[in-house]
């Protein structure tokens, strides 16, 4: 079972790297691009015996304590139903 | 009166910091292994800078998991001083030993200069050599030293004089261009709200001989010391 955490800097943190890449395209053809705001995403791997129940807390559990800094991002999970 | 220096996979200004100690300041130190599990016996613990775990993840994220971190934990709530430097306050956010986080800074540059720091509260245990409003030529060396917090956070700091050192001009005005890396409020160190933990991104450990191109970090050291013999005396 795989999950994919895609972690994101809150809407109020200011994204100098984003700021840069929208800046960066805007002039070469891309005028119409208001703005982008860079994350980052994991990909979890889960043994195939963990429980859905166990399976949801556990990931919810590793992006709150290790994948984000709550203090200025967030997160979402993806879930790979294949 | 012993102080430790905690190495963590990547640190690398462990021996910066050990050196001032000792060969500076004169006092017992000794290095942590940031495996070790007890601070027993230790007064004062420094947090150096460097690239724990490489960076990866976040700056200080990973160091957090470190064996060391939770003796740390017990160390700070025991009122044990503790300071951390670049790398090390970003260790000390990520842990949530203070408030706060550090973001990358606005201009995406790795920053590598002298510049000044003013100083915002001369109470605390890392302050009580300085004065209010008094500067201090020292370096910093970062990749992420913008310093964040929310509304509330920020509110709070300010109005529990938790703010230690702003970034300045050598006048010791706080100027949009005295600020290297975008810090909310040109902050440049903080102290938790006990008053025991310091994080600051400028490093005393390179500003603490007169070859290195100033003494003014050194203060911050003999700070401690004072702290330190006045809670023994």
């Amino acid at each position: 079972m795989k999950a994919t955490v895609i972690v994101t800097l809150k809407p109020t943190v200011l994204d100098p790297q984003g700021m840069t890449i929208t800046r960066g395209v805007q002039p070469m053809g891309y005028s119409e691009v208001r703005d982008i705001r860079q994350g980052k995403y994991f990909q979890v791997e889960l043994d195939a015996e963990t429980s859905p129940e166990r399976r949801q807390a556990l990931v919810e559990r590793l992006a709150k304590e290790v994948l984000t800094n709550p203090v200025i991002e967030e997160y979402r999970i993806v879930w790979d139903r294949s | 009166m012993k102080f430790g220096v905690v190495i963590f996979p990547g640190s690398n200004c462990d021996r910066d910091c050990y050196y001032a100690i000792e060969a500076v300041i004169g006092k017992p130190v000794s290095f942590i292994w940031h495996e070790d599990r007890s601070l027993e016996g230790f007064d004062a613990v420094i947090l150096p800078g460097g690239f724990s775990y490489g960076d990866y993840l976040r700056t200080g994220a990973l160091a957090k998991f470190s064996p060391v971190m939770q003796a740390l934990g017990e160390f700070a709530a025991k009122g044990g001083l503790v300071i951390g430097i670049c790398n090390g306050f970003q260790i000390l956010t990520e842990s949530g030993l203070l408030p706060g986080a550090l973001l990358r800074n606005v201009s995406r540059k790795y920053i590598c200069k002298f510049l000044h720091i003013r100083v915002e509260n001369a109470a605390t245990p890392f302050t009580n050599r300085l004065r209010v409003g008094q500067t201090l030529h020292i370096p910093i060396g970062h990749g992420d030293g913008n310093f964040f917090a929310d509304a509330e956070t920020l509110k709070r700091l300010e109005g529990n004089g938790q703010v230690a050192f702003r970034y300045s001009d050598a006048a010791g005005q706080v100027t949009p261009e005295a600020n290297p890396n975008g810090s909310i409020g040109n902050i440049a160190g903080i102290v938790n709200a006990a008053g025991n933990v310091l994080g600051m991104m400028p490093h005393p450990d390179r500003s603490s001989e007169e070859l290195l191109g100033s003494v003014d970090g050194k203060m911050i050291f003999e700070s401690m010391v004072n702290a330190l013999s006045g809670a023994r005396a």
